[in-house]
This record gives C-alpha cells, structure tokens and sequence, in this order.
C-alpha cells in the first residue's frame, strides 16, 4: 500500500498555512517577557491536570462508601498512583496560582486593552473555572477536611439572599452535603467543568492568536525587538514547562498530598477548618466583618462586597480607558496593586489565623 | 353587676394566691433573717413553684406574723436536724407529687438513708452525721445535674470531705481523713478532672449516695466490677478468688488500693515495685506465673512501641500508613486483653491475646518498613528524575544559544500587533 504524500496531508489539513503562521509568529522581546510564559504554563499544568486526572478515574469511584477507600487504593496499592494523585493536587494548585500571575501581569502590563479585551473576559471566565475545579475536586476523597470545608462553602452559598438556598440545594443535591453532593461535584468535576473549560480555553487561545501578544503601552512608538515564536520562544516555554515539572516532582515526592481520615458526617467539626488557599482571603474577610452592620446581616454585606469587586474585576477593560479611548494607566495598576496586597495579606492573616 | 362582683372576686384570689408574707418580711428584716430568701431565688424548689411554707409550715397569706408563724396555721420553725429526712421525704417519698415534676425520678431516698451509717447514727441520736442538706444544701438546693450542685460529680468528692477530711469532725468516730488526698492522686480522679469523664467513679460510685456505707471485704469485686465487668469475672474465677476469701482480704483493693487506685502496669507483676513477690517467692508456681505474664505483657508492650515509632515516621515521611496505623489501634486493643486477662492469674489466658497482638505488631512493623523504602526509593527516582529534566534544560537553553546566535529580527511595535 503506497504511503501517502505529505501533500496529500497538506491538501486535506491546510498544515502549511498553520506552518506559515507558525513562522510568522513573533512574540516581543523587552524586560517584561518573562511574565508570558505563565499563560503557557497555566495550559501546561492544566494539561497535566487533563491527563492524571483521566488516570485516577481508572481507580476512582465516586460514593460515600467508597471513595475514600478507592483513593487509598489509589495511594497504597496501584503502581505510582501515589504519584499520579499527588501531581493532580499539587498541579492543580500550581495551575490556579500560575493563572493568577498570568492575570497580574496582564492587568500590569495592560494587555487586556482594545481589542483584546474578550481575552480578558474568557480569561477571568477560566480562572473562575478553575476555582470551581478546585471546589469540587476537594471534596472527592471524601475526607474529614474536604466533607467540612464542602459544608461551610455551601452554607456560605445558602446564605445569599433570595437565590442562596436554592443554590445551595442545587449544589449538595439535598439538605446537607452527602452521597447526592458527591456524585454531583463528580459530575461537575470531569464532565461539566471539562467541557465549558475546552470550549472557553479554545476561544481564549484563538484570540491570543487572533490578535499577536500585546507589548506594554509604554513602548509605544518604539522599536521593540521581536522573538520569533518558533523556535525562540517556543524553546524557552518548554524550558519553563520543565522547570515546572520539576517542581512538581518535587513536590509530589517529598511532600505527598495527605489523604486524612474518612469523612464522618455524624462527628463534630474538627478545628481549624478553613478552605483551600485561593478562597481563604474571602474567607477570612467574612469571618472578620461584624454579625450585623447597621440594619443588614454582616455576611449579607460581605457578600455583596465580593460580588461587587468580582464584577468591577471582570469588567476592567471597560472602566479602564476614558471616553475618548485613552488607557487610565495609572488607575488600573493601582487597582491591581490594591487588589494583589488585599489578596495575598487576608490569605496569609486567613491561613494563620 | 352579678359579673363585675365575680371579677373582683377572682382578681382577689388570684392576689391571695401569688401572695407570699415570709418573703416579704424576711427580706424586709434583713441580715441572717433575710439570707435564706436570698438564696431560695436560685433554688430548685423555688422554680418548681414550692415556697418557705411548703417546709417550714405556717400561713404565707396572712400579713400578721402571730398568724402567718402560729402552731395553728401549722408552722414547724426551724426544722432540727433529726427531722430534717422525714420532712424532704414528705414529698420525696410521694412518687405521685414528684413524678409531676421528673417522671424518672426515685422516690426511695429515705429507705437508702435509714440503711446508711449516716442514717443509723441520726437515728441513734447523733446529730453530726450528715443528712440531706449537709449534701444538698439548704434554701439554694441546685438540681443534681447542675455543674454548680455540691452533688454534680465534679464536686461531690469537695462535699463529702467536708466532713471527712475534718480530722477534729471524725475524731469521735475513729476514721481516717486521707481518702481525698488518696483519692486525689488516683486514676479516677485524673479522668474526672483531667479528661473530663463524668462517669469516673467519685465517692457516691463506690459508697452509695443516700445509702452510703462502706463496702465490706466480700462485696469489694461487686462494687469495683459495676465498672470493670470483665476483670471481675476473670478475678472471681481465679485461684486468688477462693484464697483472698478465705485470708479475708477484699480482691481488688489487695493489689490495687482503694481511694488511691493508680494506674495499673506490667510492673506490678515483676521488679522491684512487683505486688505478686509480696505473697509469692520467686521459684513457686505463682512467682513464675508471674514473671512469665510480666515478660509476655511487656514483650507485646514493647513490639507495639517500636511498630507504632516506624509507622509514625512513615507517616512524618508523608506516606500514606493510615492502614497499618488502624491495625496497630487493634494491636493496642490486644495488649488491653492481655493486661485486662491478667485477673484470671492463668498464663494461658495472657498468653492468647499476646499471641494475636504480636502478630499485629509484626505486620505493622513490616507494612512501616516498606512505607519507609517507598519513601527511599520515592527520593532515588525524584533525584533521577531530576537529573534527567535538569539536562534537558540544559539541551534546550544550549539550543536556545544555537538559534539565537544568528542576527535577531527586529521591527516596530505596533506595526502589524496593536
């Protein structure tokens, strides 16, 4: 049988367009370059996330009765699955931390300014899916941290005004957090969430690619050197993706991720009970706000707070230029900066304290 | 008309009703007179609708003190402590006025208190015994289950030895005043005030409350096996059951004292601070049964320790142990066997849950080990691993190198990307 010819591919693939673009591509080179790497990093830990994730589902069974036991199976007895489940957690924390930096610098260096600014809003969508991979993963293993930290998170969603108890119900798929909320955040874990987060990382990549890398606007008008994408930088990501690896490694090797001890619905809660990190500067936030501030409830004001600032957050490319289209420079890196001491002081306060 | 009468009529009764002239005199005169209104504020008798007259007698209506404190409106005065049972059985007996109040409550006090030395020493005359206020106390009497109660169990030990630890106050009846030191220094009480058991045996667990007297050398094990079931059948199918009856020594108290019960080890069976070489010579029967539960007791007891060290250093390792740490739990619950078989004074009996819980012990042991070499083998293949990404990097940065050494392109920014 005769191989087929590379033109027969080319014709059926358009890959010499796809090379021509590839040649092309330039990514800017200034002192500020290293902060792109992070958004290759982020969808390099998310892959990693893709394919480890799929591995534990080989083991993984998702009941009250038996998914604890199976991630202790995972841990104990099948070859290196203590590695593939100690890279699944560490990579998903490494993953949102990378996204968070990726958004920093961003908002730094004003890449999310015209005409990137939907960019931007499908990147705040994924970072919102991330976090909301994080929510459901915790609660899998069915441990005594996971099953409270699930409680509080979902009593806090019940206490919304108007719409909170029917959230609340519709996430734990009943009255209290159990067998129903576990097969749900499953469901939510490798079947939703996967799903809307292909859709949005595709939209998210093919605008980057749409619209080239933004050089920062204080170069403007300058000759700013030019990195080709490939090899150049294509080369150095993949060096940034080793070391990531690396760390991962390392992590997964010397500081295994904890399994605890089995959920027991019916035991009081343990102390000291606090969510992952990327939610503890909210969280310590409501704790710290008075049960009631004037007439309205505390965590009521608190949580209007938060919708607020998300939605000022998410909107930023829109309040970030004057009427006349010109960039609010300043304003913005001062939000940004505002935003980055708020969050990274309440997280610290919120994990020791 | 006929309704405005009938109206005043009821707010007339209805006045008279929640009328009360000894509180309002005696918190009128003030000083010692007034002290038992202010206290029967917080008493249990007060919340339950009871007033001074329900026990002191008289007519709490009438605002003329003749009235209200005469013999004919039944006023008994100060009550004297001989009468002092009779009257709180007056309602304390009646099970059909108290089960009003607590439905679960017993009724048969007064028939524990008359058996009770206490009881009998009132009854003989001697009014320095205690009765029910002396534990209860009067006019501010808590419910039983309250923590501040002189009888909650906390505190119950503070109240008997009141009198007990009074040396000048039991002087005329001959008896020590070391039990709450004794008492104090014990397992039991570490558990009362330390773990906060309220189960812990206190005086009135061993002694009975209402009919509190001391055990008698053949009622010891009933009295200690309310509790320690299993020991108690063990002991008293023991060659020591028939031998202490007969020495007329009382079974658990011979080795383990009785206020000051300490915590039991291995070594009351052999070394210097053994009880058994107290009775038995080293080379009699007794004496190697001894010794031979000593070393297998302690041989379990210390296969556990070093199983429990490795195990927890796989689990310091951050090594997933929590199986084998859950076994070790069962290996402990062996050595609780073990020691607990130790009353029946028969090695073979020890011998049997020893057995299991080495077993255990081994297979703990084995399981920390090989978590250990896990971790070993972990550490090896991270710094393999390691080596090979970091001379990958290398590779790339040298190629890296190689395509940059030819001239960079350059162009405008903005040119053709805003």
């Amino acid at each position: 049988m005769a191989t087929p010819a590379p033109g027969w591919f080319d014709e059926r693939l358009g890959l010499s367009s796809i090379r021509k673009f590839v040649a092309h591509k330039t990514v800017p080179s200034h002192s500020g370059t290293m902060w792109y790497y992070f958004g290759g990093i982020t969808l390099f830990l998310f892959v990693i996330q893709v394919v480890t994730g799929v591995l534990l589902l080989l083991y993984y069974r998702p009941t009250t009765s038996e998914a604890f036991e199976s991630v202790q199976f995972i841990m104990t007895r099948v070859k290196f699955g203590w590695l593939i489940r100690s890279v699944h957690s560490w990579s998903a924390n490494l993953m949102i931390l990378a996204a968070f930096v990726h958004m920093f610098s961003v908002v730094f260096l004003h890449a999310y300014r015209r005409p990137r600014e939907m960019a931007w809003f499908s990147g705040i969508g994924l970072l919102a899916l991330a976090m909301a991979f994080g929510f459901s993963g915790y609660l899998l293993p069915w441990n005594t941290i996971s099953y409270f930290a699930t409680k509080v998170g979902t009593d806090m969603a019940a206490s919304v005004p108007m719409i909170g108890p029917y959230m609340a119900r519709f996430l734990r798929g009943g009255e209290d957090v159990g067998g129903a909320t576990l097969t749900r955040f499953f469901g939510f874990h490798v079947a939703v969430l996967p799903g809307i987060t292909t859709l949005l990382l595709l939209m998210h990549l093919g605008l980057v690619q749409r619209f080239g890398i933004s050089s920062p606007p204080k170069l403007e008008g300058k000759r700013i050197a030019q990195m080709p994408f490939f090899p150049n930088f294509f080369l150095r990501e993949l060096m940034a993706w080793y070391a990531a690896l690396a760390l991962l490694g390392v992590l997964a090797a010397i500081f295994p991720w904890e399994l605890g001890e089995k959920a027991d619905p019916f035991a009081s809660a343990p102390a000291g009970i606090r969510p992952e990190w990327y939610f503890l500067a909210p969280f310590y936030t409501l704790k710290l706000i008075p049960s009631h501030i004037w007439v309205l409830e505390g965590e009521l004001v608190g949580f209007a707070g938060f919708a607020l600032l998300a939605a000022f957050w998410a909107t930023l490319p829109l309040w970030a230029t004057d009427r006349d289209g010109m960039l609010r420079a300043r304003r913005v890196t001062g939000a940004g900066i505002l935003l980055l001491a708020y969050y990274s002081t309440f997280s610290i306060l919120g994990y020791w304290r | 008309m006929t309704l405005r009468l009938l109206l005043t009529m009821a707010f007339a009764m209805a006045a008279m009703a929640a009328k009360d002239t000894c509180v309002e005199c005696h918190t009128a005169l003030g000083g010692e007179l007034q002290a038992p209104v202010t206290a029967f504020a917080g008493d249990v008798h007060k919340r339950a609708g009871f007033s001074c007259a329900d026990c002191h007698g008289g007519d709490r209506n009438s605002d003329d003190y003749e009235v209200s404190m005469s013999k004919g409106r039944g006023y008994l005065g100060k009550i004297s402590r001989t009468d002092v049972p009779k009257l709180c059985a007056r309602c304390h007996s009646d099970a059909a006025l108290i089960h009003k109040f607590k439905p679960q409550q017993r009724v048969d006090q007064l028939a524990q208190y008359v058996t009770s030395v206490h009881g009998k020493r009132l009854a003989a005359g001697d009014t320095a015994v205690a009765n029910c206020v002396d534990c209860h106390s009067v006019h501010d009497i808590r419910d039983v289950k309250d923590p501040l109660a002189p009888v909650y169990p906390t505190r119950v030990v503070e109240t008997c030895t009141r009198c007990h630890a009074d040396a000048a106050h039991m002087a005329k009846y001959k008896l020590p005043t070391n039990q709450r030191d004794e008492y104090r220094a014990s397992v039991h009480w570490e558990a009362l005030s330390k773990r906060k058991d309220l189960s812990a045996p206190t005086c009135a667990s061993c002694h009975g409350n209402h009919g509190a007297a001391p055990p008698q050398v053949a009622s010891v094990a009933a009295v200690c096996g309310t509790c320690h079931a299993l020991q108690q059948d063990l002991y008293n199918n023991s060659p020591h059951k028939p031998a202490f009856d007969a020495m007329g020594v009382a079974g658990c108290v011979a080795c383990h004292s009785n206020h000051a019960v300490h915590a039991p080890s291995e070594a009351l069976l052999a070394g210097d601070k053994a009880l058994c070489s107290q009775c038995h010579d080293a080379d009699s029967a007794g004496g190697k049964t001894a010794a031979e539960m000593h070393t297998q007791l302690q041989s379990l007891a210390d296969s556990l320790t070093r199983s429990n060290d490795i195990v927890a250093r796989a689990r310091r390792a951050g090594m997933e142990v929590s199986e084998a740490a859950m076994r070790l739990a069962d290996g402990q619950e062996r050595l609780v066997k073990a020691r607990v078989a130790v009353h029946n004074f028969r090695t073979a009996a020890v011998a049997a849950p020893v057995k299991e819980g080495l077993a255990i012990a081994a297979e703990t042991h084995r399981a920390g080990q090989d978590a250990l070499a896990e971790r070993d083998f972990r550490r090896v293949g991270l710094g393999v691993s390691l080596a090979a990404i970091f001379l990958t990097m290398a590779g790339l940065w040298l190629a890296i190198r190689s395509v940059e050494a030819k001239p960079p392109g350059s162009q405008t920014a903005g040119s053709d990307q805003p």
